[in-house]
């Protein structure tokens, strides 16, 4: 088996650093968890705030480098053309893991306020703000990856076939670049800060990272399946179209309680009561393509990676976000557990799970196979059923907690302060933090299934030994 | 999906819905933006509150707090905190941190001057009157 292009190669180191990473912020959330119920852990060396902003960014830039290294290996394949340059896609790889590294350094070692006032943020102030909390260099260098991740993404698709499933990765590339922007406006004015703040965010997050997740996941059926290009592309335009439609206005259920005018509880509650149409629509898609296949590709591991994201994104980010969306739930839900329930499994369903999908597809080919040893598959599937597993579990111990912390602390006639409720969750925060060390099991034996050769199969004395595939 | 539906048919209705979408939204941007003075009353944007929600940033107090109900849920939600503690009690839990109770949650010291508890407990005042729709449902937060 071999890469169609080879220029598709450069999306390897992409997919190496990204899983790196993701093994950084899965520690540092064990460690918050921790935090949680020991509060002075690793006081005052890591405090809680330093370790989220890892935990995080973290994230943040292991899916960023998993989206780029899926566009690198999937533009060239789409467009049949070898990539603009392969070069430029190198330089940016260190320029981004450099970048990212020193920004992670400078959160555990320079107190942040220090961090500030060395980086600049005195000419333009634009730290402090949650998922934003990057130096003004490492955002200025964030705009300036990713333009020229356009340029040579762009340039590819220019010389070479236009398919709908890389213009609608290329539509939502432009669009995270676009919106972010936003993180460069911080007005004094608290809400019009946050009115804002929310274009970065919800924008990227419920609306243009769903075109980048649904052409991945496209690709992918695509090519383990053997359906109809056309069949697959009108469900994903079917698809993003419902994410847009349901997803831009629905921005408004970040404005119920921020200072923006009432009418928001109506028009944010509305369409975003719509908001999981998309992602179910995403879950029949990927059934649908699987069943009707008309190929059994040997890569199972991969097409459990698809099923398992279009499943787990609807119902974390379907599912327990339509749990308090609507204005008067979120009233009593706002801030609290259940937000962190929604969003741990939202993140993990619908982006780690689709980044996951396009490794598991596209690293055994890049190795030089079609698929990996019937071994490594079982172990990779392991990994899915114990990350996939204690995610739900996550979830629904947060969620009990969120709903203990609602009625402690806002419904009963004498509502408890924060902390005293916070006190009275122990037990779950606890089961939280076992499932957590689940999920790194999880992980280390998904990393393991990378170094998993099939066993030498005895071969009798005089036999032909058969030709491998 | 059946074959009078077409691809072309399903990327018009992406286009145009989008567009739609978008044009809707900046018109109710558009619209809250012109209402926001009666709600946020900016008026009352002292130099103080600026200087304070400078520190409130440069002191990523939003990685453990909430402000609005929006932030990291490990510590109490500071939006109403003015009116649930008062000024004196702000500045004073500021300068007294951390605790340094063995196994609670601690809050780092960040040796702010007197004048900059004012910035901060004008800031948290501020944002206190701004017009949430009754958020939080009781002073808890």
């Amino acid at each position: 088996m071999q890469l169609h292009y080879q220029s598709q190669a450069v999306a390897k180191p992409y997919f190496i650093a990204a899983i790196g990473l993701f093994v950084g912020q899965i520690l540092f959330g064990l460690i918050m968890g921790l935090q949680y119920v020991i509060g002075d852990f690793l006081f005052p060396a890591i405090p809680f705030n330093v370790a989220r902003m890892v935990h995080t960014n973290l994230l943040i830039v292991w899916l960023l480098f998993g989206f780029m290294g899926a566009a690198y290996y999937l533009v060239p394949e789409e467009t049949e053309t070898e990539l603009h340059s392969p070069l430029l896609a190198w330089v940016l790889f260190w320029v981004f893991l450099v970048a990212g590294a020193l920004t992670v350094v400078g959160y555990l070692i320079v107190p942040y306020a220090s961090l500030a006032e060395m980086t600049g943020n005195g000419i333009l102030a634009t730290m402090g703000r949650e998922f934003l909390e990057q130096p003004l260099p490492t955002k200025l260098g964030i705009v300036v990856v990713a333009l020229a991740f356009l340029y040579n993404i762009g340039m590819t698709m220019l010389k070479g076939r236009k398919t709908a499933i890389s213009m609608i990765l290329l539509i939502g590339l432009v669009g995270l670049a676009v919106l972010f922007l936003f993180a460069f406006y911080n007005p004094s004015n608290l809400v019009k800060d946050k009115y804002f703040w929310w274009w970065v965010v919800h924008l990227w997050v419920e609306g243009v990272w769903e075109l980048i997740l649904g052409a991945i996941l496209g690709f992918v059926l695509l090519k383990l399946t053997g359906v109809d290009r056309e069949v697959i592309e009108k469900w994903l335009y079917t698809i993003i179209t419902l994410t847009l439609v349901t997803g831009i206005i629905g921005t408004g259920h970040h404005y119920y309680w921020i200072g923006a005018p009432a009418y928001w509880q109506w028009w944010g509650g509305i369409f975003s009561a719509l908001e999981p149409l998309p992602f179910f629509a995403l879950t029949v898609f990927c059934f649908n393509m699987v069943n009707r296949r008309r190929r059994e590709h040997p890569n199972k591991a991969a097409t459990l990676w698809a099923l398992g994201t279009g499943v787990m994104a609807f119902l974390g980010a379907g599912v327990w976000g339509f749990l308090h969306t609507l204005a008067p739930i979120n009233y009593y839900t706002h801030g609290t557990q259940i937000t962190a329930a929604h969003g741990h499994m939202a993140f993990y369903g619908a982006y780690v799970m689709v980044v996951l999908t396009i490794i598991s597809y596209a690293m055994p080919i890049m190795r030089g196979r079609e698929a990996n040893s019937e071994r490594a598959q079982v172990l990779e599937m392991w990994s899915f059923w114990l990350m996939t597993v204690s995610m739900v579990f996550i979830t629904l111990f947060l969620t009990a907690a969120g709903l203990l912390q609602v009625w402690l602390q806002r419904i009963i006639p004498n509502p408890q302060p924060f902390m005293v409720v916070q006190d009275q969750l122990a037990l779950f925060y606890w089961l939280r933090w076992i499932s957590g060390v689940v999920f790194l099991i999880g992980l280390v034996v998904y990393m393991y299934s990378f170094f998993v050769q099939d066993k030498p199969q005895p071969v009798a004395a005089g036999e032909v030994q058969p030709a491998t595939a | 999906m059946s074959a009078t539906f077409t691809k072309s048919m399903a990327r018009n209705i992406f286009y145009g819905g989008t567009v739609f979408a978008a044009l809707l939204f900046l018109a109710l941007t558009f619209h809250t933006t012109w209402k926001l003075p009666q709600r946020d009353h900016r008026e009352n944007l002292t130099a103080e509150v600026v200087r304070g929600k400078h520190l409130w940033e440069t002191r990523n107090c939003i990685g453990c707090h909430t402000l609005l109900g929006e932030g990291a849920y490990f510590a109490p939600e500071l939006g109403n905190v003015y009116k649930r503690r008062g000024g004196d009690f702000i500045k004073v839990w500021i300068k007294i941190q951390p605790t340094g109770a063995a196994g609670r949650r601690q809050m780092p010291q960040f040796h702010f001057t007197d004048p900059q508890l004012d910035d901060i407990v004008a800031f948290l005042k501020w944002t206190s009157e701004i017009n949430t729709e009754n958020w939080p449902p009781n002073i808890q937060g």
